[in-house]
């Protein structure tokens, strides 16, 4: 007998559920709707990934309690994960159609730039100049985020290749523009809210706005039909276009919505660093793919939550913190982001592999079924 | 004789050098199950590709309700009402019965909530669990991926979609391959339930018995080509084993 049959077998005993109930599908089906959301999302690897967060949060607290564990410092980190977690909603999409965008930080610069130029040239330190400018900067990313979009779609290139591709574009046409000298006139009134204004007695506006884009991106994700085809197109593609789902559409809406969020992101920057640091963001990309990775999303498509991107952005933004905070070198912050997002695949691998064995896919049996050998 | 719902005239598809269809006459009568059977490699599965839009024919016509059509992509079957089962199944290994169920053609909320994209989870869920129980289909979860299932329980979920979403023919390729005793009792089942409703069913299958005692009537593929289309009550399963392979010929149309 198979773990989950077990199961049904168990939860039916448990409600008191006969199979005399009804046809064998209805009966067990009513108990599995026993199963709470709360089951489930125990089973789920971005609430694993979050018990990681936690150790590490305790950890970090026991040892600097004065200083780590204060909300000061709370805030801070929250601050600087920000604009990863606004990059982290599209790349999290884009990697549950199975593909990816490397070229996000550069569209970041790039979009920074042109907006930065734009608002340059309109000359105000008002709102209006300021709208523009946020304008701007998302149709930039929303432009690169469309040509990443129509070649992977219509022409058939791989993501890696495309995104690479209009990764080194963005960067060097930002460097064109600019003549490789950063950008610092940022309108005040941009730099003193998005930039460091807080609301709400002092949570950051950045932070705020990350949330929004955040709850977002997990209704649209979870609850919507542009949700459902973005895991129908990563888990099989043939098996959506024979329904109908218009594939190369959506992929192109896909890259689309990453490109619009590097944009966005791009004003964030330009508003939180008052300059279009155009070679501040090379890490960018990895760092973020790092944190969808972490956070239980399958690079092989079909599976993932915005949830858990962003516990994986916390997990090296809390590492780094804390390294600091406690006097470690913070390069050991690299040597542990990378294994846990080594760590991170594997679970992934280990959850593949027993879905394919038609097996559960809780992590949890999967090492108690190993002990028990 | 009533008019065929769907006929194939002088079909002919090359995949290289291989002529998986060789100029194959197939038609189909509402209310009727007809079995398509044959060799391995017979072009079975390219036959019913050709019909309902998965693959593009090299020439020969295809007619619905009498009217000659090109059928260019899935959908446009799927809006005259003609659905398959093809022998990969085609589901989406991540998403739940449910989604696979209505994906494509999913019921969206009423009103502001359904022009922002949201779903009617619950009556999509409601309808789902009404089709798998009319089919008897043992399925475990409605909630879990169809990719955790096993293959039988596949089967059903994709079979449990063509008969929901039909009103004129059914595809169903080797629809029976994978499943247990009584789940195969319970697609024979539906197969004549669905039939009753006035709807044509073609039934690929490599079992004579199954093949014979649910059809109406029997095609006959050999090397892409029609060996013959028989009356199901005129012959035995000694003739139709002879007539896949070539050991015998009648009634070629
Ligand atoms: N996409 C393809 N590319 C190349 N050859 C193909 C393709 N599809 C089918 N063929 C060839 O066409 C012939 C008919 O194949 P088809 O799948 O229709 O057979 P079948 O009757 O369904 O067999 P089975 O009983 O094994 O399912 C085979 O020789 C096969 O190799
Ligand atoms: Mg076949």
């Amino acid at each position: 007998m198979t773990d989950d049959v077990r199961d049904a077998d168990l939860k039916k005993a448990e409600f008191g559920q006969t199979d005399a109930a009804g046809p064998e599908t209805t009966s067990i089906n009513m108990a599995q709707s026993k199963e709470t959301a709360l089951t489930r999302l125990l089973k789920a690897q971005a609430f694993q990934i979050l018990i990681v967060l936690i150790v590490i949060v305790a950890i970090f607290s026991a040892l600097a309690p004065d200083t780590f564990a204060q909300l000061s410092n709370l805030r801070l980190v929250v601050q600087n994960a920000s604009i990863l977690a606004v990059l982290g909603v599209g790349m999290t999409f884009i990697i549950i159609t199975s593909g990816i965008d490397l070229s996000i930080g550069s569209v970041l610069v790039f979009s920074g730039v042109v907006s930065a130029i734009v608002m340059r040239a309109m000359g105000g330190d008002d709102w209006g100049t300021a709208t523009v400018g946020i304008i701007v900067s998302i149709l930039s990313g929303l432009a690169w985020g469309i040509f990443n979009g129509l070649l992977i779609s219509k022409a058939k290139v791989p993501p890696l290749i495309v995104t690479l591709g209009s990764l080194g574009m963005a960067l060097g046409l930002s460097q064109i523009i600019t003549g490789g000298v950063d950008i610092r006139d940022v309108p005040s009134v941009l730099t003193n809210s998005i930039g460091y204004g807080n609301i709400f007695g002092g949570i950051p506006i950045i932070s705020v706005v990350a949330l929004v884009i955040v709850i977002i991106g997990a209704i649209v994700l979870h609850k919507t039909k542009f949700g459902l085809y973005t895991y129908a197109v990563g888990s099989s593609e043939e098996a959506a276009r024979r329904v109908g789902v218009k594939v190369d559409r959506h992929l192109i809406k896909v890259y689309a919505l990453s490109g619009a969020l590097a944009g966005l992101a791009g004003i964030l920057s330009l508003s939180q660093f008052s300059t279009t640091a155009i070679a501040g963001q090379s890490q960018t990309n990895l760092n973020v793919i790092a944190a969808v990775v972490i956070g239980g999303t399958s690079l092989f498509g079909g599976y993932g939550t915005i949830f858990g991107t962003v516990v994986g952005l916390f997990i090296p933004a809390v590492l780094q913190n804390g390294f600091v905070i406690t006097g470690v070198q913070p390069f050991w912050q690299q040597v542990a982001v990378g294994a846990v997002l080594i760590a991170a695949v594997y679970v992934d691998q280990v959850r593949r592999a027993s879905a394919a064995r038609g097996a559960s896919t809780s992590l949890w049996r999967h090492f108690a079924r190993r002990n028990n050998k | 004789m009533t008019t065929p719902v769907l006929e194939a005239r002088g079909l002919s598809r090359a995949f290289g050098h291989v002529r998986a269809l060789d100029d194959v006459d197939f038609e189909v009568y509402p209310g009727e199950v007809t079995a398509l059977i044959g060799d391995n490699g017979a072009g079975k599965s390219t036959l019913v590709k050709a019909l309902s839009g998965n693959l593009a024919v090299d020439t020969g016509v295809i007619k619905f309700e009498g009217n000659p059509l090109q059928l260019t992509n899935p959908m446009q079957a799927s809006a005259l009402g003609i659905e398959t089962v093809h022998q990969d199944l085609a589901l989406a290994p991540h998403l739940d019965p449910v989604q696979n169920m209505y994906l494509g053609r999913e019921v969206m909320k009423k009103g502001i909530g359904g022009a922002f994209g949201f779903m009617n989870v619950a009556e999509m869920r409601t309808e789902s669990r009404r089709a798998f129980d009319e089919l008897g289909a043992t399925v475990r979860s409605l909630t879990s991926p169809v990719g955790s299932m096993s293959g039988g329980q596949r089967q059903a979920i994709a079979i449990a979609r063509a008969v929901h979403w039909a009103n004129k023919v059914v595809f169903l390729d080797e629809p029976t391959a994978a499943l247990g005793v009584r789940q195969t009792k319970n697609v024979l089942e539906t197969i004549r339930r669905v039939r009753d409703k006035g709807i044509a069913v073609v039934f690929i299958s490599h079992s004579m018995p199954h093949v014979m005692e649910v059809s109406d009537r029997i095609q006959v593929l050999r090397l892409g080509h029609r060996a013959a289309a028989i009356d199901t009550k005129t012959t035995n399963m000694e003739e139709l084993v002879g007539l896949m392979t070539g050991a015998s010929t009648r009634g070629v149309a």
